[in-house]
C-alpha cells in the first residue's frame, strides 16, 4: 500500500505515518498541505490511501479533496479525513465532497487502524500485511 | 497504595461468587486501578481502604460499586468487523427466509457494555434489511451486569473519542444527532433497542426466545464449570435455525454439546445441532 499523509504538523504526520507502517504501508509519503500533496501526487503517482487534515495553510483538506476528485486518474484513492472540526455538518461536507471516513481528533492508534479496517486496507488478523480493497467505500 | 493480601483474596472470592469472574492471584494492580475511583470519591487512600470498610459494612450499595468496577467494559461500534459481515451476509437473510410468516425477530447483545454492539446492530438492520420495517415484530435486547452500563446504553449518549472507534462516519451522520461535545442516538433507533440490568450467572429474567445471541468476551472471565452452565442456560434460549456469536478467543467446544460451530466470511458462529429443539 502507497499512503499519503498530510497534515502541517510534523508530529502528527509522524504519528500518523509510524501507524501506516503498522498497518503494512510500504511507501508511505508526507505533504504539509494540500498544495504540496497534489504536487507529490502529480510527481509520485497516484497514492492507494491519503490522510488528509481540514486546517492547513495554503490548500486546506477540504479544497484538496475536491481538487483530487477533480482529476479521474485520483478517483480510485482512498481518503480519509483526519481533524479536529468536530461538527456533524463538517462531516457531512468532507463526505459530500469525496471523503471515505472521517477521523475526529484526537484519536488513538486503534480509531485510526478500526477505520482501515472498515475500509479493506488493514486487517487485524493479518497484521503488518496489506489487504488493499481499492476503492472500497467501507459500507456496513 | 498496595491491595493487602487479606483484601484480594476477599474481592477475589466476592467477585468469583456473585459475578463469576476468576481473579488471578497477578491481578492486584487491577483491583488498585479499578477500584481507585471509588476511594477517591469517598475520601479515602486507595482500594485496599475501600475493601477494608466493604468487610467491616457489607454496605450492598458499596459491594455493587466494587463488582461494578471490576467487571470490563471494552466494547466499540461493529467490533471485529467480521461477525457483523456474517449477520448481514449469511445469519439474517437465513434467519428472515425463516421467519417471513412469524415475522418475529429477536436479538439478544448479552454483556452489552455500553450499548454499542446492539446499536451496530439496529444500524446494520436499518441499512440492509428494510423490509423489517413492513410488519416486523423485530426485539433488540440488551442486558449487562453493570447498572451504570445499562444506564449508559439506555442513555444512547457517546463521546467524539467513543464515536472514532469503528463507526463509519456515513452512520454517524445519518443516525447521530450532535448534542454539544456528544453524539445521541437517533430517536428512531433507540425506541428499537432495550436494555436492562441482568447477571448472566444470577437469575435470569423472562426471556423471549432468541434468533442471535451475542455473547461476546464474555466466557474469557469465567472458569470452566461457570462457562458450561452459561452456554447450556444460552442454547436453552435459542430457536430453530438461531445463531450464537462468541468472541475471537471463545469456543464452544467441550463446553456446551448442544452447539456446532458453522464458519462464514472470516467469522465463526454457532447453531444448535439438528435436533436439538
Amino acid at each position: 500500500m502507497r499512503a499519503l499523509v498530510v497534515d502541517d504538523s510534523r508530529a502528527m504526520r509522524s504519528i500518523l505515518s509510524r501507524i501506516l507502517a503498522k498497518a503494512g504501508a510500504d511507501e508511505i509519503w508526507e505533504a504539509g498541505d494540500g498544495r504540496e500533496a497534489i504536487a507529490r501526487i502529480e510527481s509520485s503517482g497516484s497514492p492507494d490511501l491519503v490522510l488528509v487534515d481540514w486546517n492547513m495553510p495554503v490548500m486546506n483538506g477540504l479544497d484538496f479533496i475536491v481538487a483530487l476528485r477533480r482529476n479521474t486518474d485520483w478517483r480510485r484513492v482512498t481518503i480519509v479525513m483526519v481533524t479536529t472540526e468536530n461538527a456533524q455538518s463538517q462531516v457531512v461536507r468532507a463526505l459530500a465532497a469525496g471523503a471515505h471516513e472521517y477521523l475526529i481528533k484526537p484519536f488513538d492508534e486503534c480509531a485510526l487502524l478500526e477505520k482501515l479496517d472498515l475500509l479493506g486496507l488493514y486487517s487485524p488478523e493479518q497484521a503488518g500485511r496489506s489487504a488493499l480493497a481499492l476503492n472500497s467505500q467501507g459500507h456496513i | 497504595m498496595s491491595v493487602a493480601t487479606e483484601q484480594f483474596q476477599y474481592v477475589q472470592e466476592l467477585v468469583r461468587e456473585r459475578c463469576a469472574i476468576v481473579l488471578r492471584e497477578d491481578k492486584g494492580y487491577l483491583v488498585e486501578s479499578r477500584l481507585a475511583p471509588i476511594a477517591h470519591s469517598l475520601g479515602m487512600d486507595g482500594a485496599d481502604a475501600v475493601l477494608r470498610r466493604l468487610r467491616a459494612s457489607r454496605d450492598s450499595h458499596l459491594e455493587q460499586q466494587v463488582l461494578e468496577a471490576m467487571t470490563t467494559n471494552e466494547t466499540s461500534w461493529f467490533r471485529d468487523l467480521r461477525p457483523f459481515n456474517a449477520l448481514r451476509d449469511c445469519v439474517l437473510p437465513d434467519v428472515l427466509r425463516q421467519k417471513h410468516t412469524d415475522k418475529r425477530l429477536c436479538i439478544w447483545s448479552a454483556a452489552c457494555s455500553s450499548g454499542q454492539e446492539l446499536y451496530s446492530v439496529a444500524m446494520l438492520l436499518e441499512e440492509h434489511f428494510p423490509l423489517l420495517q413492513h410488519g416486523w415484530d423485530v426485539q433488540l435486547i440488551g442486558t449487562d451486569f453493570n447498572s451504570e452500563m445499562v444506564r449508559r446504553a439506555t442513555s444512547a449518549t457517546f463521546s467524539t473519542v467513543e464515536v472514532n472507534r469503528g463507526l463509519p462516519a456515513s452512520l454517524l451522520v445519518r443516525y447521530f444527532d450532535q448534542e454539544g461535545a456528544n453524539w445521541r442516538v437517533s430517536s428512531k433507533l433507540r425506541q428499537r433497542v432495550h436494555f436492562m440490568r441482568m447477571n448472566l450467572v444470577g437469575m435470569w429474567p423472562a426471556l423471549p426466545i432468541f434468533d442471535i445471541v451475542l455473547l461476546r468476551n464474555v466466557l474469557i472471565y469465567f472458569d470452566l464449570g461457570t462457562k458450561r452452565r452459561v452456554l447450556a442456560r444460552t442454547a436453552r434460549q435459542m430457536g430453530v435455525g438461531s445463531a450464537l456469536f462468541l468472541g475471537g478467543a471463545e469456543t464452544t467446544t467441550g463446553l456446551c454439546d448442544e452447539l456446532e460451530a458453522v464458519s462464514s466470511g472470516g467469522s465463526t458462529f454457532y447453531r444448535l445441532k439438528r435436533g436439538d429443539r
